[in-house]
């Protein structure tokens, strides 16, 4: 593992939702944070995110929904990654999201959901606290 | 030129005063006193005009509500058409006077609720609306030739406003008698609310078509819905809010002429959609000044003749984004300010968001509390007494030249660019936009800027509203509805009318005709934009942040 490379995180936009105001400010402060970040843009399907999170090799998925269609597409895109033995791929998620279905996405395997309020300094800080390098964990992965 | 007045400070001000910088949400400064002299040179009768005359700063009619209040038109839609049929039977019943139609994501894509990209969206966000059949279901028992509709739909609003047609025919209206508006503002969406099918070219050739499709033959309708409202949304400031709107204006005006439309036909067919934020001074000035400046545009640059067309007609929403989902019901209070000051800023058509809508889309409590909110504004408080009736004051007549001026260096600015799409292919207002958005946030963060409930004041909340669930059988029972549909059409039809409208996107036609006999055969919302796909190519943009 390379001690100097940055956390590498997908922003990212599934599904026909182009409300991106949420998940631009984000990886705007991702990237102010010290991160490498990517932006998949609008209009992705959890394919192509997938398919952009492990050929760009990043530590996180940063999902923005706001569409009310988070409970089909988060555990859509963990069994991609999963199916692609790239399930130690973090998830984050964000946007309209009630609630009372933030414990049901955590246990489909989603790491965390910011909900509106709060701060880019938290969710950074989350990140820098919860997202390792990916490839430090290799030795330690349960059969995913 | 009247001889400017100086204006002294008074002392008491400077001492004492809080700790805080004074200025707008969107950060314009305030001074602690306008007086005499404020605004510096101001001539009424340049400046302000009378109601009804130009340039129409105090209102485009001259008795405004004393003549007719304000539509109250509120925005709806969620499940199937017969959901939202349902729904809007409520709000007629409780004084809604103009419906407001909101489709569902695959709809405002141009995608059916059977698209792989549309699972788990249909039904979700707004009325699932597939084919004609739909279309129908949701106006049972509405004659469209007594309400005016307005539709919010742009990248397929051609296909949604065929269908609207077609329901109309059936019901034997005449189309010269529909009142309405459709959304069909393709430059905001490359800017701001990002559903678009096409590249921008191609859907403005969709837009010219249709403007006049309407000159002739749907002479009361509103063509365009110009909107600021998403821009705002996607967190600009209000300047920029009305300078992009305008400059998007004017983008259609142009586009009009260059498609060989006469002017004084489709400019008076042109309507303004704007946000209705929290600070309320900042708002009322924003909307007095986007009538000034839109009326020297029209008359003074593209020399309009018929004074309809240098009116500005706006319809408002108040600021979903201003909204909090901690105690929701702090919203009502939001949304009767910012209904205030839509009000005092002359609207013709208003919206006002329900408490609920940062949770899910409104329950009928909370919509008839936001409606009736409305009707207290109008019938109890005495604003619709008088015209404008904070025209005159220093404060408010400083800040609207502030607007205006903050706006006009954007136009030229655009204009140097060479008008708004090469603006857009610039990413120009975009990178604004992003710009002014984090910038806000960061405000939040550092509570510079206070909401109410997220950063400051956040103890205790409110009991769990009731909130809307839209389950998966409206998905089920649409993706049955469209089946059928799919069976029973006569196939050999549609494809006749998809080859005539292909046919015609390749030349000059016009695509309008042909859209409609495309509708009238059932074809879908999907079908008919992919028809036009083949044509047109489809739209990748490449994101600033």
């Amino acid at each position: 593992m390379n001690p100097e490379r940055k956390i590498r995180l997908l922003v990212g936009k599934v599904g026909l939702d182009g409300h991106d105001r949420g998940a631009k400010v984000i990886a705007r402060a991702l990237r102010d944070g010290g991160f490498e970040v990517i932006y998949t843009g609008l209009h992705q399907t959890p394919e192509m995110v997938v398919q952009t999170a492990i050929q760009e090799d990043v530590d996180a998925l940063c999902l923005s929904i706001l569409s009310g269609a988070h409970m089909t597409l988060f555990p859509r895109v963990i069994e991609l990654l999963r199916a692609q033995q790239a399930g130690d791929i973090k998830i984050l998620g964000g946007g309209i999201i009630p609630d009372d279905d933030i414990p049901r996405l955590k246990e489909a395997g989603v790491l965390e959901i910011f909900t509106p309020g709060a701060t880019l300094t938290s969710i950074v800080q989350f990140v820098r606290d919860n997202v390792p390098p990916r490839h430090l964990e290799e030795t330690h992965v349960q059969g995913d | 030129m009247s001889k400017t007045v100086k204006k002294q400070p008074p002392k008491t001000h400077r001492k004492g005063e809080r700790d805080l910088r004074f200025t707008t949400i969107s950060d314009m400064p305030i001074e602690a006193l306008y007086g005499p002299g404020d605004p510096p040179d101001f001539n009424p009768d340049r400046n302000l005009g009378q109601p009804g005359q130009y340039p129409f700063t105090r209102g485009i009619h001259e008795n405004m509500y004393r003549g007719r209040v304000w539509t109250m038109r509120q925005f709806a839609g969620f499940g199937t058409a017969s959901d939202t049929n349902n729904r809007y039977k409520y709000l007629l019943e409780h004084g809604t006077t103009g419906l407001s139609v909101a489709f569902d994501l695959p709809t405002l894509m141009g995608v059916d609720s059977d698209h792989p990209l549309a699972l788990g969206e249909v039904g979700k966000e707004g009325v699932a609306i597939d084919t004609l059949a739909d279309m129908e279901t949701l106006f049972v028992g509405i004659p469209l030739e007594q309400i005016s509709t307005s539709m919010t739909i742009n990248a397929p609003a051609s296909v949604i406003f065929a269908m609207y047609l077609a329901v109309a025919e059936k019901q034997g209206a005449s189309l010269s008698s529909l009142r309405g508006t459709l959304q069909n503002d393709i430059f905001k969406e490359f800017i701001a609310q990002k559903e678009w099918i096409y590249p921008p070219r191609p859907h403005l050739r969709l837009i010219t078509d249709l403007m006049g499709f309407c000159c002739d033959q749907v002479p009361q309708w509103n063509t365009i819905s110009i909107s600021g409202y998403h821009i705002r949304e996607a967190g600009s400031t209000a300047v920029q809010e009305l300078a992009f709107t305008l400059a998007d204006g004017i983008g259609y005006v142009q586009a009009g002429i260059h498609a060989g439309l006469d002017m004084e036909v489709f400019a008076p067919r042109l309507s303004f959609f704007f946000n209705a934020h929290s600070d309320f001074f900042e708002e009322i000035a924003k909307l007095r000044a986007a009538r000034r400046i839109w009326a020297r545009i029209m008359r003074e640059r593209f020399g309009a003749k018929d004074p309809r067309a240098w009116k500005l007609r706006m319809h408002v929403q108040t600021a979903g984004c201003s909204l909090t989902a901690q105690q929701p019901v702090n919203n009502v209070a939001r949304v009767t300010v910012q209904a205030l000051a839509a009000v005092l800023g002359g609207t013709q058509s208003l919206h006002t968001n329900s408490m609920d809508e940062t949770l899910c889309l409104p329950t009928e409590h909370a919509v008839r509390v936001a409606l009736r909110t409305q009707q207290i504004i109008a019938e109890e408080t005495g604003v619709t007494n008088t015209v404008d009736p904070l025209g005159g004051s220093y404060f408010i007549e400083s800040l609207t030249d502030r607007v205006e001026e903050g706006a006009m260096a954007y136009i030229r600015q655009i204009d140097e660019m060479g008008g708004i799409i090469n603006a857009i292919e610039a990413n120009y207002p975009q990178k604004e936009i992003a710009d002014a958005s984090f910038h806000y946030q960061q405000q939040i963060d550092a509570k510079e800027k206070v909401m109410i409930g997220i950063n400051r004041h956040t103890g205790g909340d409110d009991t769990r509203p009731e909130v809307l669930t839209i389950g998966p059988e409206a998905e089920e029972d649409q993706l049955q509805r469209l089946r059928e549909t799919r069976r029973n059409r006569d196939q050999a039809a549609l494809d006749r009318a998809l080859a005539n409208l292909k046919a015609a996107a390749r030349g000059e036609d016009n695509t309008m005709p042909h859209i409609m006999d495309a509708v009238r055969a059932y074809g879908t919302v999907g079908e008919i934009s992919d028809a036009l796909k083949e044509i047109f190519g489809s739209y990748q943009e490449t994101s600033v942040f």
